[in-house]
């Protein structure tokens, strides 16, 4: 007896989204990720919900698909969701024949649009370039990636799945033309592994082309680097883009309390993926293109900058590779290269995960001969199942918005109510949950979770109470082999300052730099290489 | 929310200096502190309104915050505006009736004797704390008949002879509680060769509507307040560091106000006094037998202002007071905060380090430029506090100082 039907490989929100499908199905499952959730591009993006509205005129099948699964997710990931519709606005430079295509292929592609007057438009967003010459209103929203990985990949553990991180895929294991399963390091604490399945799906985004190599099938990949920049509070309430062929930086999306906008389109070699950073010129043309859009970004604190890798992939169809696959990519390598028990799923974009996992499950179900229809458009991820959460205090409301109904699951007695972050509002009952629920054992994984260090100040003020907290939840549940709550603190706050430092540097000046001064007189010299 | 406060926000390091000259979070650990309160949640209530703390309620609006920030954020005028625009009260009538300083005034005043022999009666006390919530523990300040201003128009005919004017903006304090500050205001300003008038149509400056969220009608004090100061052909005075800055930032900072004719033409006296001595543009003479033996209380207001500096020196400059300046505190009176039912016994304890260093000087006098600091003061310290326009007017030897200020003309 194998050990899984199924290893998905990849923590990502595909990745996530295939494990919670398969473990819905009743497939025992795994996943393996060599990092922490939503490491990759999953937490490297804008967290916009896409309407479908930007690719309306270039990919009407993308257009297609996204108003599908926008409507669908803004069901069953409510809480990771907020409705802020969007807005496509036309400057002066920008061609107005465009705009008109842009509402017709829309309507062609099931995508409700309004046509405002610059007036309209104003009014509902008093921010924007106020030289607009009109704007498109379409139902893009706000969705929070790191909450819905985490969601996935909690709903995906309540069904059975079971969850590495910190684990890397060293091998495949193979026996002639078909892959068995896994080789594993455990990242911390060295031991090496097998683990066998009956199927291997490979849902590592960029780093899928390595493990494909793996499996001796070659899957032809470009990396494209996408950077962005966070500024420290919300311009605006809808996502602002711009209505024109699509291009670099013209995408603004109002992130929980923070602002977006990106993204930058730019390949670069593999060896970079594990270290992205953002260059000067890059900001500058961040900045530059989103005070078209919005003017007082020009003055607006940035708090950070940031860059994912998208997972382009050459076009099966094109033998000079240049042409990209656009859509979703699931292949089925049996049928493409003669080796069985393995499946690619890639391509994509955060909007279609859940269709992507739909397809992924299909595939292995079909293979497995099970016949189990997908649920997951109907059932609600944990904490958007709308049941009635009372909360009492600030930090039970900032709770629930970052985590829905699951706040229930918290305990705010005694010191749960305690505020860590003070400019994310974090509690220590929301770290507590988020250490024994959702799988935290560092701060960095802390942050992605529940945005701890993620405001204006980077953590300037709360690090040294949330290592503390942290150290002492995680050997309380004896989650750690550290002993001394100090010495781990202390630990964990030099890994995460580490991290941080590589997003400040390229916005160092202003405001941040003065707060990069604070944090690094307060916690010791910044390292960075940058 | 005005712009001005979320354009500023973003200067805070959360460098957490504000949290330390907090006097209300060193004895209530459910204020969450200036910096959490203010740019902090801001953002959250920038996301949704109902991010809005309750616990709000409890800043006093002392603005020490502001003044120990080194980024310059307005952290008390960010949590005052989020107060304007969302805070609900438990006590709307007893609120609104402290808040309601002109309209209450010109009821109680006729009937001065009458009305503050009732409220220090334990029984009505009691009746008051039990019915809307005004604490029976705190002195009411007293009511005065007749009103200043009512005393002033026997007075106004004389004004008119003298070469030099200025317009008075007295409050509601002056007016019904506190008569013998403007009149000893008016026999200040004429030894130095200057003519009172009182600026028309004024109105209470709002600083209490605005601390307990009325903002309506704040807004409609406000603009009369302006427009008359706007008119006004000669510089307005006021003795109190309150409605001064009141007049002078809040209207821009809270209510959105232009600002422009209250910078320019509203001066708190004691400045405005000093700043003409330095220019020898007025002359002093002091009495020889004055003696008294006084502690400089620095308001709050009066610290954001920066003005302590001018009472200070002036009072420095009268032979027979033996002054001393002890170390800047909260009275934790905050206005109408200390009034109030539930928050009486916080008050007190922040105002309790003040009155024993103020205790600890050996003095016979207080000094202040607040109204409300006098009340807490009067009450937690059994001392007697005085303006110090008023302790200026006692000290000075009125017909030498005219003779020195009429030589000039």
């Amino acid at each position: 007896m194998k050990d899984y039907d199924v290893i998905v490989i990849g923590g990502g929100i595909t990745g996530a989204g295939v494990a919670r499908d398969c473990a819905i199905r009743g497939l025992r499952t795994l996943l393996v990720e060599r990092a922490d959730i939503s490491e990759g591009a999953s937490g490297r993006n804008h967290g916009l919900l896409h309407s479908g509205a930007r690719y309306a005129v270039n990919d009407s099948e993308s257009a297609r698909e996204c108003i599908k699964e926008n409507l669908i997710l803004r069901r069953v990931a409510a809480h990771c969701i907020e409705q802020t519709e969007g807005l496509f606005i036309s400057l002066p430079e920008d061609d107005p024949a465009y705009r008109d295509n842009f509402v017709e292929q829309c309507g062609k592609a099931g995508i409700r649009t309004q046509v405002l007057s610059p007036a309209q438009a104003l009014a509902l967003e008093p921010n924007i370039n106020p030289e607009l010459t009109g704007a498109v209103k379409v139902p893009d929203a706000a969705v929070d990636p790191f909450r819905l990985v985490s969601a996935n990949i909690l709903d995906a553990r309540l069904h059975g799945a079971d969850i590495l991180t910190r684990c890397e895929v060293l091998d495949l294991i193979k026996e002639n033309v078909t892959v068995m399963g896994v080789k594993i390091k455990d990242m911390s604490t060295g031991e090496i592994r097998k683990i066998h399945s009956h199927y291997v799906i490979n849902a590592a985004g960029i780093w899928g082309a390595h493990i494909a190599r793996m499996a001796g099938v070659e899957i032809s990949m470009l990396p494209s680097k996408g950077a962005l920049l966070v500024f420290g509070h919300r311009v605006c309430n809808m996502v602002i883009n711009r209505c024109r062929k699509p291009g670099n930086a013209d995408i603004l999306v109002p992130g929980e309390v923070v602002s977006v906008i990106g993204t930058t389109s730019d390949k670069v070699p593999f060896e970079q993926c594990d270290r992205m950073s953002v260059s000067r010129a890059e900001v500058e043309l961040l900045l530059n293109e989103g005070a078209k859009l919005v003017p007082s970004l020009r003055n607006t604190r940035i708090i950070r900058a940031y860059a994912g890798v998208r997972p382009l992939v050459s076009d099966d169809s094109d033998p000079s590779g240049r042409s990209v696959s656009r859509g979703i990519v699931l292949l089925d390598h049996s049928s493409r290269d003669g080796v069985r028990g393995f499946i690619s799923i890639t391509g994509g974009k955060l909007t279609s995960y859940r269709l992507m996992a739909e397809m992924t499950a299909d595939l292995v179900c079909k293979k497995l001969s099970i016949d189990k229809p997908c649920r997951t458009a109907e059932l609600p991820l944990p904490g958007s199942d709308n049941a009635k959460t009372k909360c009492s205090s600030l930090v039970m409301k900032a709770a629930e918005k970052r985590e829905g109904s699951e706040v229930n699951r918290m305990s705010f007695e005694g010191k749960g109510n305690e505020l860590v972050c003070e400019c994310e509002m974090v509690g220590r009952a929301e770290i507590e949950y988020a250490v024994k629920e959702l799988g935290v054992r560092t701060l960095d994984d802390l942050r992605r979770r529940t945005r701890v260090g993620m405001g204006p100040c980077q953590s300037s003020c709360c690090l040294d109470k949330a290592a503390m907290v942290l150290a002492e939840i995680l050997i309380a549940e004896k989650l750690s082999s550290e002993s001394g709550a100090g010495e781990l603190a202390a630990a964990l706050k030099k890994e995460f300052l580490q991290e941080r430092w590589t997003g400040i540097v390229p916005v160092c000046w202003g405001e941040q730099m003065a707060q990069a001064e604070y944090l690094r007189n307060k916690y010791g010299k910044c390292d960075s290489t940058i | 929310m005005q712009e001005s406060l979320t354009s500023g926000f973003e200067q805070c390091m959360k460098c957490s200096i504000c949290t330390e000259v907090c006097p209300m979070m060193e004895v209530n650990p459910l204020y969450p502190g200036p910096k959490q309160a203010g740019p902090d949640a801001l953002r959250y209530r920038m996301l949704d309104s109902s991010f809005f703390d309750e616990n709000l309620k409890y800043c006093l609006n002392c603005k020490r915050c502001e003044v120990a920030c080194p980024s310059g954020v307005k952290i008390a005028d960010i949590i005052a505006s989020a107060k304007l625009e969302n805070a609900h009260s438990a006590h709307a009538l007893r609120d609104k009736m402290l808040a309601s300083t002109d309209f209450v005034g010109s009821l109680a005043s006729p009937f001065a004797p009458v009305v503050n022999g009732v409220l220090s009666l334990g029984i009505s006390k009691s009746l008051l704390d039990s019915t809307i919530g005004v604490s029976k523990h705190a002195s009411m300040p007293k009511y005065s008949s007749p009103k200043f201003v009512s005393w002033f128009k026997k007075q106004q005919a004389s004004q008119k002879s003298f070469g030099k004017q200025i317009q008075y903006f007295h409050g509601c304090y002056v007016n019904y509680n506190y008569p013998q500050l403007g009149k000893a205001f008016v026999s200040l300003m004429n030894a130095c060769g200057y003519g009172v008038s009182l600026l028309e149509k004024q109105k209470c400056c709002g600083v209490a509507l605005i601390a307990n969220g009325q903002k309506k009608q704040a807004l409609k004090n406000a603009d009369i307040n302006l427009q008359a100061i706007g008119k006004a052909n000669a510089p307005v005075l006021s003795t109190s560091s309150s409605c001064t800055l009141t007049i002078r930032e809040e209207y821009g900072q809270l209510l959105g106000k232009d600002t422009a004719p209250s910078k320019e033409k509203f001066h708190l006296a004691v400045k405005w006094l000093y700043e003409q001595w330095e220019k020898g543009a007025v002359k002093f003479a002091w009495r020889e037998d004055f003696k008294m033996k006084a502690a400089y209380h620095t308001p709050c207001h009066m610290q954001k202002l920066g003005y302590q500096y001018y009472s200070i020196e002036l009072l420095k400059m009268i032979p027979g007071l033996e002054l001393s300046v002890p170390e800047q505190q909260c009275c934790g009176i905050a206005g109408t905060f200390g009034f109030k039912k539930e928050y009486h016994e916080l008050s007190q304890k922040i105002g309790s380090k003040l009155f024993s260093s103020l205790k600890a000087t050996g003095c016979d006098y207080v000094i202040t430029d607040c109204e409300t600091c006098k009340w807490q003061i009067e009450a937690g310290c059994s001392l007697p506090v005085l303006n110090p326009i008023e302790v200026l007017a006692r000290a000075l030897d009125i017909e030498k100082t005219k003779i020195l200020n009429n030589n000039e003309e």
